[in-house]
């Protein structure tokens, strides 16, 4: 059976995906699925050291399209993890080192030695986004609830649904104590003026600059708030029915500020 | 403390300015996007203004201004006069109150009539009409008894 090929994507940089990559695919294979996480921002790649693999890098993406490698021998398998592995970006090349067709090639090959494939992909709608939506068949966008990440995660919702890609949106680092004073938009605010279904919540967590700073993805820590949120997003995509919480009832604050997601 | 002041004296919370600017900003982008939405869109427009009056099709223009809360289509379409080139086609959806075609219904047999309570589901489907004069009725409808999904007379053979 082809795995679950979702690629993760914002239009606009810095919003987290690639650490939501890394989670999600964290979570995902603690749950016990087998993932592949593709590092698609050719030229920044960065998903190898958010998950701390990057010393261990032999082949990368470029290498395995211009058959200088097997596929396999380019995957870097996680040390913690066992059934997740981690397909690197070349840093050296550029996004047009390789077209939409053989990123869909390759993807598909992953596909089929794994549950999910997650893919990050670059930010921008240019050459690179087209190469990272190329091979899924899912999207996941990462969005802050910033005016200027929105508008771009509305772009980027555009292009996929050009493409007939069924996607669902993260909202990343919401704080609720400043949704509860009006200074910051809701999740509600975001998902009205996306018109996307959510899949999950993040709340903005210094702890995740701290595990980053490690290598070390925040959803393998054990007694993590957002280990526990990454995990429920797993489940989500698993078609489980995780409820939200809401972040903005005011009188359900000290409650919910433990139990986001 | 701040959030105690600006409440006080009614200062509108920054979010709910960011959700109004974003409504804005991405109407306007999505209508700049779509080209061809906006073509059709005035395609349109000229088309049923054109069931009434003659106009320029040539000379058509339909832009979007932003204004302070809200998008508006402005529409330039210059009508050369009111003489209907062809009578106007019935619009796809009609009206629940009388059409005009339903005039000759009158004739209808009541026992007839009668039936048509019984069987509101099936309905013609809107698109069974055809423009211009409808054929004979057979009296399977009155008028008082339409709900608007048969607002129209159906095709029939006289």
């Amino acid at each position: 059976m082809s795995a679950r090929r979702i690629v993760f994507t914002s239009g606009k940089g810095g919003v987290g995906k690639t650490t939501t990559t890394a989670n999600v695919g964290a979570a995902l294979a603690k749950s016990g699925k087998r993932v592949v996480l593709v590092d698609a921002d050719i030229g920044l790649r960065n998903l190898d050291l958010v998950l701390g693999v990057e010393k261990r890098i032999v082949f990368d993406l470029v290498e395995v399209v211009e058959g200088r490698c097997q596929l396999r021998q380019a995957l870097i398998k996680d040390k913690r993890l066992e059934n997740l592995s981690i397909l690197p970006a070349a840093q050296t090349r550029d996004k047009t080192a390789i077209s939409e067709l053989q990123m869909a090639e390759v993807t598909a090959q992953l596909g089929e030695m794994c549950d999910y494939v997650l893919i990050d992909c670059p930010a921008g709608i240019e050459h690179g986004f087209r190469n990272a939506i190329a091979g899924a068949t899912e999207a996941i966008v990462v969005t802050t609830p910033e005016v200027s990440a929105i508008r771009d995660a509305d772009r980027v919702i555009g292009k996929l649904n050009e493409r007939g890609l069924p996607l669902r949106l993260i909202v990343n680092r919401i704080r609720p104590e400043m949704v509860r004073s009006g200074d910051m938009l809701s999740v509600e605010d975001v998902t009205d003026i996306l018109a996307a279904e959510l899949v999950g919540i993040v709340p903005d967590d210094e702890e995740v600059i701290d595990t980053t700073n490690r290598g070390e993805p925040i959803a393998l820590s054990p007694d993590s708030r957002l280990a526990a949120i990454y995990a429920k997003i797993a489940r989500r995509l698993e078609g489980e029915l995780v409820p939200f919480t809401s972040l903005t009832t005011p009188g359900l604050f000290e409650r919910l500020f433990g139990k986001a997601g | 403390m701040f959030e105690f002041f600006n409440r006080l004296f009614g200062t509108k919370p920054s979010s709910a300015t960011a959700k109004e600017r974003l409504r804005l900003v991405l109407l306007s982008d999505h209508l700049s996007l779509a080209p061809d939405v906006v073509e059709a869109l005035k395609n349109d427009l000229i088309e049923v203004i054109s069931r009434y009056c003659e106009v320029d099709a040539a000379n058509c223009d339909v832009t979007f201004e932003r204004q302070d809360k809200a998008v508006a289509m402005l529409a330039n379409i210059p009508i050369l006069g009111m003489q209907r080139p062809k009578p106007p086609a019935p619009p796809p959806a009609a009206p629940p109150q009388a059409p005009p075609g339903l005039a000759d219904e009158p004739a209808a047999s009541p026992a007839l009539a009668t039936t048509t309570p019984s069987v509101p589901e099936q309905a013609p489907a809107p698109t069974a009409k055809v423009p211009g004069k409808p054929g004979g009725s057979n009296g399977r409808r009155r008028r008082r008894k339409n709900n608007g999904v048969q607002g129209a007379p159906r095709p029939q053979p006289t």
